[in-house]
């Protein structure tokens, strides 16, 4: 790890992988508070991990298989009923081609 | 006894001794609630009606033997990310205000079938990120002990009820201490176990490698009947266990005799408050004259569990909440440009600001260039802290520590430093990173009347060491009073 500087080309990268949308003024909150946390999270470099394996489950995990069949009853309804919008019982949003 | 002071156990007991009533019960609490939420507003979501209705199908169930667990008929609320179908279920997230869901957790399931009766769902920080409940969308909870101290977090409305005596008992979720710290601020029992032994299923996911549900309660007793009730092998949540030692409530009672307990040194050191230090080593001294053998030693690791563990729950954070983007549930923004305009401000209009701040943070660590620099490295630290604790536990049973360097904060201090508020978090984050059950126990109270929590851990699957050493504890402390309890002498 390095020390790293996050500047206004980093956070509007930054705002498009987490597909939010900040106003300047939040922006720049959140700009110093992810400064800050990387500044303090840097600790972790003091720290000599070389061949120490990445865990990232503390039990080892396997592919769970089943038969594919359906236990579920249809709940359309009610699960349409949750959409912001729908239109013929399907989710309706903005145009997406042109 | 009053109703509202008998545990689950006890009120259990007597309804199926029919000397109580489920409705009786029931409204009892309901009657508790209407006297309390005023002050502690733990509460999103209380539907009385269907409360009475329920209790009343119970109690048929009950006489006609369909029900026959010692948890039938108790009233119980439940974290507000655990979905209930047909119930509201916001995360206190304003993205899932109008949420219903169409199934219900298994760990619900499981407790429903044992007869339990739904009083309502409760407040909690925003998708579980915080420490506080503050972040919550939908109002402040407040401490039950002391109206201007915050409750903890992020199972502040669950622990703040079952302290009042709005909730026999309650169901949290613990991703790094949401279980265990709020139960200590509010003077209450909360264990969150071993990776596994609870499905996940119906959850709404935060940190899927480290969230667990669990049952917080009056006291030891009651945990073990719950977790004994929830847990259970899901096909629905792979990462569930098949574990053959869920008789949680089977050999409760016994002693501390030749127990072997070790006190990692770093947690009584730098941070801790003179009062929590006092009163952890008051229950240190008590378990030695009764014999149990109490170690102080260096655990290591401890300054890297705080950077570790944010690393890892922003990262899982930032892609489980990739799915609230305002097309199929959830809040959708009113005006924009586009797809890809309307997931955008769907997301930065719904979210909060702390849940904006780990999502990013995520987004950061997981992002191309800084993934091995931050990620992985953070992966590589979480398996050294695990090893910490396996040599740990080669040489105690049993390990303890305070349930946070404070008592709770007063309402309003924690938000103003997010950092600050994540170095409070510093004795529960490591058990969640290494996967072990813990258990909070009030131990003390400090000079302003606020509860002290001491927190028990135990290696991967050894909640009845914790459970047998958290109780044999309780039998020394002498029996506490809830808040509520307090008051009405």
């Amino acid at each position: 790890m390095y020390v790293v500087k996050i500047d206004d080309k980093t956070m509007e990268s930054v705002e498009i992988l987490a597909q939010l949308r900040l106003s300047d003024n939040e922006r720049e909150k959140a700009r110093e508070d992810m400064q800050k946390m990387l500044d303090y999270v840097e600790k972790l470099n003091e720290l000599d991990t070389k061949g120490v394996e990445p865990m990232s489950h503390i039990f080892p995990v396997n592919n769970v298989f089943r038969e594919d069949i359906v236990t579920n009853g249809d709940s359309r309804e009610a699960m349409l009923a949750n959409a912001p919008r729908q239109k013929e019982y399907q989710y309706l949003v903005p145009k997406t081609v042109e | 006894m009053r109703l509202l002071s008998l545990s689950a156990v006890e009120l259990g007991d007597k309804i199926r001794k029919k000397e109580i009533g489920v409705e009786e019960a029931a409204r009892a609490y309901l009657q508790q609630m209407k006297k309390q939420e005023p002050k502690v507003a733990a509460y999103l979501t209380v539907e009385e009606e269907g409360v009475l209705a329920r209790a009343r199908e119970v109690q048929k169930g009950i006489d006609e033997g369909r029900y026959t667990s010692p948890l039938a008929g108790v009233p119980v609320a439940v974290k507000d990310n655990i979905c209930i179908e047909g119930v509201r279920t916001t995360c206190a997230s304003r993205i899932l205000e109008n949420f219903v869901p169409t199934y219900t957790a298994t760990a619900y399931e499981n407790l429903e079938r044992a007869g339990a009766v739904l009083l309502g769902k409760t407040n909690m920080d925003e998708f579980a990120m915080g420490s506080t409940t503050e972040t919550s969308a939908f109002g402040i909870t407040k401490n039950p002990w002391n109206p201007a101290y915050v409750p903890g977090g992020s199972s502040g409305g669950s622990c703040a009820a079952v302290a009042a005596g709005e909730a026999c008992a309650a169901l949290g979720s613990d991703t790094g201490g949401s279980i265990r710290q709020p139960a200590g601020y509010c003077g209450v029992t909360g264990i969150k176990p071993t990776y596994g032994t609870v499905s996940r299923f119906g959850l709404v996911a935060y940190g899927s490698s480290l969230d667990q549900i669990g049952p917080i309660g009056k006291d030891v007793r009651d945990c073990a009947a719950l977790l004994e009730a929830i847990a259970s092998h899901d096909p629905k949540d792979s990462t569930s266990m098949a574990r053959q030692d869920t008789d949680f409530t089977k050999g409760l009672a016994g002693d501390m005799k030749a127990l072997r307990i070790g006190v990692p040194e770093e947690y009584l050191g730098e941070g801790i408050s003179p009062e929590v230090k006092a009163a952890v080593e008051k229950a240190l001294e008590t378990m030695r004259e009764n014999g149990a053998a109490v170690e102080v030693f260096p655990l290591g690791m401890v300054d890297y569990v705080i950077p570790a563990y944010y690393i890892i729950a922003a990262a899982e954070a930032s892609s489980n909440l990739e799915r609230f983007d305002g097309v199929k549930y959830g809040y959708r923004a009113a005006e924009y440009e586009g797809l890809h305009d309307m997931y955008r401000r769907s997301r930065s209009e719904g979210f909060g600001e702390e849940v904006k701040r780990r999502i990013m943070l995520g987004s950061f660590v997981l992002s191309s260039g800084y993934y091995d620099a931050y990620y992985l490295k953070a992966l590589r630290v979480k398996a050294l802290i695990k090893r910490a604790f396996d040599r740990a536990f080669k040489k105690y049973d049993v390990l303890l520590a305070p349930s946070a360097p404070t008592t709770a904060p007063r309402i309003g201090e924690s938000l103003k430093d997010p950092l600050q508020m994540y170095l409070g978090d510093i004795y529960t984050v490591a058990v969640n990173l290494a996967g072990l059950p813990g258990i909070t126990v009030p131990c003390g109270l400090d000079e302003k009347g606020l509860p002290v929590g001491l927190q028990f851990i135990g290696d991967c699957f050894q909640e009845k060491k914790i459970l047998q050493a958290a109780c044999a504890y309780e039998e020394m402390r002498g029996k506490w009073r809830l808040a509520f309890e307090r008051e009405e002498v």
